[in-house]
């Protein structure tokens, strides 16, 4: 029974002006629907270029539901290519990563693809001689994704051929990348220290609305932040303040202090807490840094770089950075109950190694399936998923300073607690699913 | 100890004193006497488990966990906390120890290297997860009594996705 498929009207009436239907979260045609439409019409994060450094580096990943191979081109740019073979479906590359040369050779039956998908050789190629082959979609090599858009390091793909250009798919929402990677004195970020994969049983929105929602951490986290802060609070007077305790204790901030930290709000569901100040402002100096910046980009500017101090930013579909710890987060959709959360890191080239250091540990802390944060996070997802099913409510509740003249408006900054970034999502979220119905 | 009292100075573990102090340490996780687990590390003492195969820099590779007594007196305290929503109900472990072998001994350097593969289960409501590993015990006589270093506990899959690990290994 399909309630949804071709049904752009019933897929609209899922998302009201402050409430979401539940359908949205836990039904598995909507979740097909998602990965066949919102997945393909929207610019998704594949990888970032530093993972693909040399000419045949590559990297498996999936958009959506799609297997995709990121790999440079002997052209020197980043091409994606869906990652199976036009003859029988084998996945090309197989490991996570790797260098392939200049060609990427089937493993079942040799067939050969340069690194930009096109057909090089079969290895036995009589036999195709007038059976069409030369017309069909086989010949033409690995499917490679015309639009893809390295944004500073950030490489992007969107799956169907038309749909919004990637400026006006993120707008000024980009500025969050450029802080990020303007903290390093050479304006270059470097994949580094590994990758931690947390599974959640629920669906991949849940992440993308935790991001912004500022009324969470002194509730959910209070076991784990209030612990750290309780315990740090006995310490002896004079005790240095550990780097762990830097991180923890923010998390207990007071409503008062989130509504004042705003929020800016992007057009196509993108966002950002902390505008004004953060949970990441006050973490200590990391000796030298400054004067790295400073000599890299004079003084004035390297104290404006430092001086955003941007929370969560969120880009619409999955995915959220942090500039003030060069973290990002990526929310892979596996299921509509089920969800692969990577949590990557980066190097700031040329900065110290501490700055490295404290990110890692941020990552593993509040990010790693051992993080006593995100088993907190992950309880509240895992009982919303099975919560959402009880009749009687069918709908998800948004109206958190919920004002209609936001329906009008773009590019704003508003109170911290405001739930419009999440309200935002799920308008997107309706564009997008229908934007090619 | 082998010389009769443990408070003297260079007092040395056996090869059994060595076996029975891991095996006791399994048990107390398994016991969820974990204020009395903490006391068996030493107070520069920390737990590792790494993220990557044959990892071997703690700092700047991420691990799953790299904590120092703090962090892991965090961890006990919270799990005692009555607004701790993750363990509401609880989780359970079991660990199966194949013998602890005695890695390398220094008395010199007052240093003990113990090597153990376990198989460990953590359990919640339904669910039962079962992990294969080895645990790496770096141990040092402290005012005569046996105390952890560093526990290094190294996944097989190390590398893979992981759900909710709550409890220790």
């Amino acid at each position: 029974m399909s309630r949804y498929a071709g049904d752009a009207e019933a897929i609209r009436k899922l998302v009201r002006e402050a409430e979401v239907h539940r359908d949205v979260f836990v039904d598995e045609e909507l979740f097909q629907l998602e990965m066949e439409h919102l997945f393909a019409n929207t610019w998704v994060y594949v990888g970032h270029d530093s993972q693909v450094a040399n000419e045949g580096d590559f990297y498996t990943t999936t958009i959506g539901s799609q297997p995709v191979v990121m790999v440079r081109h002997t052209d020197g740019e980043v091409k994606v290519l869906l990652n199976r073979c036009p003859h029988k479906g084998v996945k090309i590359a197989g490991e996570t990563c790797g260098n392939t040369g200049k060609v990427f050779r089937c493993p079942y039956h040799a067939w050969r693809f340069r690194t930009d998908g096109s057909l090089l050789s079969l290895p036995w190629t009589q036999g195709y001689d007038d059976t069409g082959f030369k017309d069909s979609p086989a010949a033409k090599g690995m499917t490679r994704v015309k639009n893809v858009h390295n944004y500073r390091g950030f490489v992007f793909a969107r799956l169907n051929d038309e749909g919004p250009g990637f400026e006006e798919f993120f707008g000024d929402s980009l500025s969050s990348f450029d802080n990020m990677v303007d903290r390093s004195p050479a304006g270059k970020l470097q994949v580094a220290g590994g990758v931690l994969r947390y599974m959640h049983n629920c669906n991949w929105k849940m992440l993308v609305d935790n991001q912004t929602d500022t009324c969470h951490p002194m509730v959910a986290h209070e076991s784990s932040a209030g612990t750290a802060k309780a315990m740090w609070q006995k310490a002896p007077e004079g005790t240095p303040k550990p780097m762990a305790v830097e991180i923890f204790v923010p998390f207990m901030s007071p409503y008062e202090d989130f509504d004042k930290m705003g929020i800016r709000v992007w057009e196509n569901g993108h966002g950002h807490t902390g505008v004004h100040h953060s949970i990441h402002s006050d973490y200590s100096a990391i000796p030298g840094y400054f004067d790295q910046m400073t000599a890299a980009y004079g003084e004035e500017r390297a104290k404006a770089i430092l001086s955003e101090a941007r929370h969560n930013t969120v880009y619409f579909p999955n995915i959220m950075i942090k500039g003030p710890i060069q973290l990002l987060r990526l929310f892979k959709p596996i299921s509509a109950n089920r969800t692969l959360v990577e949590s990557w890191t980066f190097r700031l080239v040329d900065a110290p190694d501490l700055l490295l250091e404290r990110t890692l540990m941020y990552n593993r802390l509040i990010n790693a399936p051992t993080s006593v944060v995100g088993h907190d996070d992950l309880e509240m997802y895992e009982r919303a998923q099975e919560g959402l099913h009880a009749n009687g409510n069918e709908w998800v509740n948004m109206h958190r300073l919920f004002d209609p003249a936001e329906l009008t408006q773009k590019n704003v900054i508003t109170v911290g607690t405001n739930e419009w970034v999440m309200r935002n999502t799920y308008r997107a979220w309706a564009h997008y699913m229908t934007l090619d119905m | 100890m082998k010389r009769n009292d443990p408070r003297i100075e260079g007092a040395v573990p056996s090869d059994k004193e060595l076996v029975d102090f891991v095996l006791r340490e399994a048990r107390m996780l398994d016991q969820q006497r974990f204020e009395d687990w903490l006391t068996l590390f030493a107070d520069d003492g920390y737990y590792w488990m790494p993220l990557e195969w044959g990892q071997t820099d703690p700092k700047l590779v991420c691990s799953l966990m790299y904590e120092d007594k703090l962090l892991l007196s965090v961890r006990v305290e919270r799990l005692k906390g009555e607004r701790t929503f993750s363990q509401k109900p609880k989780s359970r472990s079991h660990h199966v120890l194949q013998m602890p072998h005695v890695e390398s001994r220094d008395e010199a350097a007052n240093s003990y290297v113990m090597w153990t593969s376990m198989h460990y289960v953590e359990t919640r409501n339904d669910e039962q997860t079962l992990y294969a590993a080895w645990a790496t015990h770096h141990l040092a006589v402290e005012d005569g009594k046996l105390r952890i270093k560093l526990k290094r506990v190294d996944l097989v899959n190390c590398d893979a996705a992981f759900g909710n690990i709550q409890l220790f290994m």
